[in-house]
């Protein structure tokens, strides 16, 4: 539950994820759940010459199994908290 | 007396425990590799990783001489989640001397 609630308090916030096939995309977090599977909004490929398919989408549900990364804003994050809910959660 | 439940080393996720704020190697699938500051990580080995460089080594095949040419490509980014499932290993990072 630690990453859905890292993510959680990331909504809003822009982040691109990177799939499994390569493609990434860069959009404003609408939501998450539980299998973190993400909803972004005001979507861009990242590399729209190469990966054309996407070109009007700017709204999309991505499977939480098919992200590779997830790159996130470094700014406002507690890393002390971070690492304080890891200590407290991995078993 | 206190058992030191916390700072006990009794499975692997608990080696892992100790690279918390260190910085560690990742190997992933796809022939990557990471290397960066351990913030977070759960039992799937979803990771989120600080100041983070990754390694992609791809393997040409020359038509003609049929060589093997191996290059590597890298990126940094400042902050990453990496999810667990593409994740191979975890060490401290290896030494190159």
């Amino acid at each position: 539950m630690l990453f859905f609630s890292y993510f959680k308090d990331l909504v809003g916030r822009e982040v691109t994820v990177e799939l499994k096939n390569d493609l990434a995309i860069r959009g404003t977090l609408h939501s998450v759940d539980q299998y973190l599977n993400i909803k972004l909004e005001n979507t861009r490929v990242v590399d729209q010459d190469k990966y054309p398919h996407m070109l009007s989408v700017r709204n999309c549900f991505i499977r939480g199994s098919v992200v590779r990364y997830v790159q996130l804003p470094p700014e406002e994050v507690d890393i002390e908290l971070l690492h304080d809910a890891t200590r407290r959660e991995a078993r | 007396m206190a058992t030191e439940e916390d700072s006990a080393v009794k499975e692997p996720l608990d080696l892992i425990r100790l690279s918390l704020d260190e910085r560690i190697y990742v190997k992933l699938r796809s022939d990557r590799e990471l290397r960066g500051k351990l913030h977070a990580y759960d039992q799937h080995l979803n990771m989120i990783l600080g100041d983070v460089e990754e390694i992609v080594t791809t393997v040409e095949i020359d038509d003609e001489t049929y060589e093997e040419i191996v290059w590597t490509t890298r990126r940094t980014v400042p902050f990453l989640f990496v999810r667990g499932d593409g994740v191979i290993l975890v060490s401290p990072p290896l030494r190159t001397a």
